[in-house]
């Protein structure tokens, strides 16, 4: 969709939105992002309280301002959504992604992978003699620089969680 | 004309202490009694495999009616009809697999233009499921991004509470269809049933009562104009008709023109002074020249579709923007809102009323007086004049005749899409709302027959008549044979000029007169097709015989298939071309005519 105001700047947010846990609603979501034209970046589901059977989804988009606007005000007009958070404009929140790495290698390579390993805060969760996987977790630009590092090391697999993300104090959703 | 014939007040109301809920049934009749107590008296559809544990269920059953369409699409566009004229949801009823992606196009339509439908489609038996079984299709994947919202029914247990459910979400907030999915299964097996009263939609409560600051600041900037206008749309006809009495009341109050979109025609009343006409692609040019120089501007459930604000950054530049609208996906989608105002019209529409009278608010005089000069100067340009014949029936006359001897009856207009519908909307005076049923949003050819086909169900004594082009109409002509199983003495009147007019207009002024593929040959024989299917033919070819055949056609108790023979390459005007801003216009009688800008070949 084109943006109301012309040359307006490109933001990224992060959205948290609360689903009844329905057959759909995942769906539902991510058709309405790709019939309008939205962006996802990333985007995270899981049921988060299992006695009402809601789920959290947590999806970072971009956009104009006003298209981010839109993009709030579309997801909560779905039905089964019971609410739409902003966490890049209404809160101070805290975002937290993790990755599992796969990097196979020998000798001074397996080494250098194991020592910035360390630096990062990764744990080893699976071994054998020519390879690793690292589980991290942090900000995802800290996931990014970790999988950059191990490139020249012997990158096999990444796979992502996605960003999950919850607003710092003591309110809730 | 007599005032419009509303839901009798005991129609929406849950009627569950005749039903004694917790009653075991089968899932067949667990629907049938869901209709029931929701009060639907009037339901159309079609039989197939999926759905006939519910044929079996209403067979007999004197509590429902149902129409029996010829294809499913027809069901669609008469239960938008239906619910258009009175107000009610339109209920649809149609089998798996290709019945329900039949009435995908009415579903996307009802969608569009905010149509409060419920349909029921019939599915495969659950276990069947995804092994593309005999007249499988996803149906709720297909109608999801053409539905407000749909169900796909796996417990018989859920099967009462999601009708209800279907009913409270087509109807609350924007109106929309609602799909409920019901595999064969679950028709047969035993649950117990719930009545409506015990249902209560976990999360969906949208907002109707607009913020009072708001609309207080909304009064204010009226309050101070110089240069207002109502921009008016389909969400008050929505709103019911208390919206449109409210909205009579605050326009006198304030005596500021008052301008609507296509969906909005009939809310206010067209003889009134105030009255500028239809505003956009081809509306009045004192309705788009008032909003392009206008100072504040009231949209009261409009949604600044692209038909009506042209050149969206030279749209109405010098405004301060009012937005009423029940969607907040509504406001700021298009065009940025001022004073954003989330809630249903009537209400949002009592408040300022109340606030203008409270406040004693006197508009500047001098200025009215002068922004009513301006506009009289625009009216004076009489942008919706053409040049009549004394031999071939020019199609404005023959609506402008229509109107002339049809207005003083009960009477209800359905249209196609195209011309005819541009200069029914011009030329067709409506005075009351509810009363002018046609395809907005999605522009969908063979809408009128069939929802014309709805309308009378709705309101059997009444004049219906359908608006039609002859392309058009042959989309859904295959109802005429609906119309007559059921007694409906529809009144199709085409303009027959056999082209798509509209098409036809636009390669005209856009492709160089290359009128490629826009020309009907071998078109049936419209008198000779009227008795095929058992009702009535008529034609007009000259300008002196219309009349009398148009009172003909009136008297006639059966349907009619009208057949009016116009002028083949007469173009819709005033219009404002693709790409252009409200100030420049193309009028029918105008020299230099602004033309289509190659930006402007990109849009529709």
């Amino acid at each position: 969709m084109p943006p109301l105001v012309k040359d307006a700047k490109i933001e990224r947010h992060t959205l948290s939105v609360l689903v009844d846990n329905e057959a759909g609603v995942l769906a539902r979501v991510i058709a309405l992002f790709s019939a309008r034209g939205y962006n996802i970046e990333s985007l995270t589901v899981a049921e988060v309280d299992q006695a009402v059977h809601t789920s959290r989804i947590t999806v970072v988009t971009t956009g104009t301002a006003m298209m981010i606007e839109q993009i709030k005000a579309q997801l909560d007009r779905l039905v089964p959504v019971h609410k739409v958070v902003d966490l890049t404009v209404e809160h101070d929140a805290v975002e937290r992604e993790m990755a599992l790495v796969k990097v196979a290698g020998t000798g001074e390579k397996r080494v250098e992978a194991m020592r910035l390993s360390d630096i990062f805060r990764a744990r080893v969760i699976d071994t054998t003699h020519t390879s690793f996987i690292f589980e991290i977790s942090g900000a995802p630009s800290k996931l990014d620089k970790f999988i950059d590092l191990m490139r020249p090391l012997g990158l096999v697999d990444v796979s992502r969680t996605g960003v999950v993300a919850i607003a710092r104090g003591p309110e809730g959703m | 004309m007599p005032a419009p014939k509303t839901a009798t007040p005991t129609a929406n109301e849950p009627r569950d202490a005749k039903t004694a809920p917790g009653r075991v049934m089968d899932g067949a009749h667990m629907v049938v009694q869901a209709l029931v107590d929701q009060g639907v008296e009037v339901i159309f559809g079609y039989p197939g495999g999926a759905v006939l544990p519910i044929y079996d269920a209403l067979f007999e059953d004197e509590r429902i009616r149902h129409v029996l369409v010829r294809h499913e699409q027809g069901a669609t566009h008469a239960a938008e009809g239906y619910a258009r004229s009175s107000g009610r949801p339109g209920v649809v009823l149609v089998t798996s697999g290709p019945g329900a992606t039949n009435a995908v196009t009415g579903l996307t339509d009802a969608l569009m233009d905010s149509i409060p439908l419920v349909c029921l489609t019939g599915q495969v038996a659950t276990h069947l499921i995804g092994s593309d079984a005999f007249q499988e299709c996803d149906t709720v994947g297909i109608t999801r991004p053409c539905t407000k919202h749909n169900y796909l029914v796996k417990d018989v247990n859920d099967l009462a509470r999601v009708i209800h459910e279907a009913f409270y979400v087509a109807t609350s907030g924007r109106p929309g269809p609602v799909v409920v999915d019901i595999p064969k299964d679950i028709q047969f097996q035993q649950g117990p049933y719930t009545g409506p009263s015990q249902v209560r939609h976990r999360t969906y409560r949208p907002r109707v009562k607009g913020d009072y600051a708001r609309i207080q600041e909304a009064v204010e900037l009226m309050a101070h104009a110089k240069r207002p206008i109502f921009y008016t749309g389909g969400g008050v006809i929505n709103s019911g008709p208390a919206a449109s009495q409210l909205l009579r009341e605050l326009v006198r109050l304030t005596g500021f023109p008052v301008t609507s979109t296509l969906m909005g025609l009939g809310a206010y009343p067209a003889h009134d002074p105030q009255w500028l006409g239809m505003l956009g692609m081809h509306g009045t040019y004192e309705a788009n020249m008032a909003m392009h120089d206008c100072d504040v501007m009231i949209n009261i459930g409009a949604r600044f579709d692209d038909r009506v604000t042209g050149k969206l950054d030279e749209f109405s530049p010098g405004s301060k923007k009012i937005h009423v609208d029940i969607d907040p996906s509504s406001i700021n989608k298009n065009v940025h809102a001022d004073v954003p105002i989330v809630g249903d019209v009537a209400h949002v529409l009592e408040d300022m009323v109340r606030i203008w009278k409270a406040r004693n608010a006197h508009p500047d005089k001098a200025a009215m007086a002068s922004w009513w000069g301006a506009i009289e100067g625009w009216r004076g340009r009489k942008s919706l004049a053409f040049k009549n014949s004394s031999t071939i029936i020019k199609p404005q006359y023959a609506v402008q005749r229509l109107y002339e001897l049809t207005k003083d009856r009960d009477v209800y207009i359905t249209t196609e899409v195209g011309q005819h519908q541009m200069w029914a909307a011009q030329h067709y005076h409506f005075e009351e709302p509810n009363r002018w049923m046609t395809s907005g949003g999605l522009g969908t050819m063979g809408y009128g027959l069939p929802a014309a086909v709805g309308v009378q169900m709705a309101h059997p004594k009444s004049l219906v008549i359908d608006i039609a082009g002859e392309a058009s109409v042959l989309m859904t002509m295959q109802e005429m044979s609906t119309a007559v199983q059921h007694d409906l003495p529809i009144k199709i009147f085409i303009l027959n000029n056999e082209y798509m007019g509209m098409v036809r207009q636009w390669q005209q002024l856009l492709h160089g007169g290359r009128y490629s593929h826009s020309y009907t040959a071998s078109l049936p024989d419209f008198v000779k097709l009227a008795e095929a299917y058992g009702c009535v033919g008529l034609r007009a070819k000259t300008p002196d015989e219309l009349d009398g055949k148009i009172l003909e056609m009136i008297e006639t108790d059966k349907p009619v298939i009208f057949d009016c023979l116009v002028d083949k390459h007469e173009n819709c005007y005033p219009m404002i071309p693709s790409g252009r801003a409200h100030n420049e216009m193309i009028l029918g009688d105008a020299e230099d005519q602004p033309g289509v800008t190659e930006e402007g070949k990109m849009l529709v």
